[in-house]
């Protein structure tokens, strides 16, 4: 018995949809649902890997790396944000946020 | 690969198992013995991930979120590395565990947030959080147990990985080649990354005293020192 490319891909679908998932439960907590899309690019990046190896072709562990990029990127960035706007109105809670009117 | 005959699915798979070198070793039962620890250490890893990253989503307090969201990360890496990819195992463990998890427990522990009030709604959006989890997951399943390889995705490798070079040197020789004009701009999405976060959460309070270097450096006698008359025997 080997571990295939179909383990892979079984593994990150279990994590991606814990990922969704986490943002559908965590609906109030922001910091739950930016660390729920965190675990979802962690799906990505490993089914990218998976076929990187798979394949033979290194250009998917490129396109992971870059993704690691934007998505520390954005841990930074969306932290930032909320920093500010809990320093600004006291809180975080996703449904108190409307001061766009969206 | 999930319908090729087994002795391609296992030359298509050869480079995502630790039994890389197997191929070259005389001792068949050693790289039998090398396929097992893999098999074991994928399933613990994949195990491990699972859970923690379950463990996210659910557990009560976002610092422990934080911390099995450290741990998915590490069991991450570990799947990274069996697949072959060291430097992003790596990277994942020095960026992310490092930085990006340390930043998220930062912020949850700076602000001063009733959480437990955030978590009220959970037990109502759990049917719908299953429910959307569960077709997400079928149609995942469907995808990764049922898809099949185009005819020349082998041979139509962009940058075929070549044997005889680490992982790390094969990545850089890629990466400032090929995708040069992509590591850059990526270079570029950290730059404003950084310089944006510094911009939103930079702030000057007002009345905390600071040294003003140019002041002290712009005082002379003639604005800092004043002659008073005073009156003799009156005092001040």
């Amino acid at each position: 018995m080997v571990v295939g490319l179909t383990h892979y891909l079984v593994v990150s679908a279990i994590l991606f949809t814990l990922g969704v998932a986490g943002i559908i439960l965590n609906r109030k907590n922001i910091i739950i649902i930016l660390m729920s899309v965190e675990l979802i690019l962690l799906a990505v990046n490993i089914n990218l890997v998976a076929f990187s190896a798979s394949l033979g072709d290194l250009t998917g562990q490129v396109f992971a790396l870059f993704i690691l990029t934007v998505a520390a990127a954005e841990a930074a960035i969306g932290l930032a944000i909320l920093v500010t706007y809990f320093r600004n109105r006291g809180t975080i809670a996703v449904e108190d946020i409307n001061s766009l009117k969206g | 690969m999930a319908r090729g005959g087994s002795a391609r699915s296992r030359a298509t798979s050869r480079s995502i198992l630790l039994i890389a070198k197997s191929e070259n070793r005389p001792d068949n039962e050693a790289a039998r013995e090398d396929d097992k620890v893999a098999v074991a250490f994928f399933y613990l890893f994949s195990a491990v991930l699972i859970a923690s990253a379950f463990a996210v989503i659910v557990s009560r307090n976002p610092v422990h979120s934080v911390l099995y969201l450290i741990l998915a990360f590490v069991n991450g890496a570990g799947l990274f590395l069996l697949a072959g990819a060291e430097f992003l195992a790596m990277i994942l463990v020095v960026v992310y565990v490092g930085a990006v998890a340390v930043l998220f427990l930062f912020v949850v522990m700076m602000l001063d947030v009733d959480f437990a009030a955030l978590r009220q709604g959970f037990s109502k959006h759990l049917p719908v959080g299953a429910a959307v989890g569960a077709v997400v997951l079928g149609e995942l399943g469907f995808v990764a147990l049922g898809w099949q390889s185009a005819p020349g995705a082998q041979e139509a490798a962009a940058a075929p990985i070549v044997a005889g070079v680490s992982n790390t040197a094969a990545l850089g020789q890629v990466l400032y080649t090929k995708y040069f004009l992509f590591f850059q701009a990526s270079a570029l999405v950290l730059l404003t990354a950084m310089i944006g976060a510094i911009v939103l959460t930079l702030h000057h309070r007002p009345g905390v005293k600071r040294q003003k270097i140019e002041e002290q450096n712009a005082r002379t006698r003639d604005n800092v020192i004043e002659i008073k008359k005073v009156p003799s025997r009156a005092g001040v």
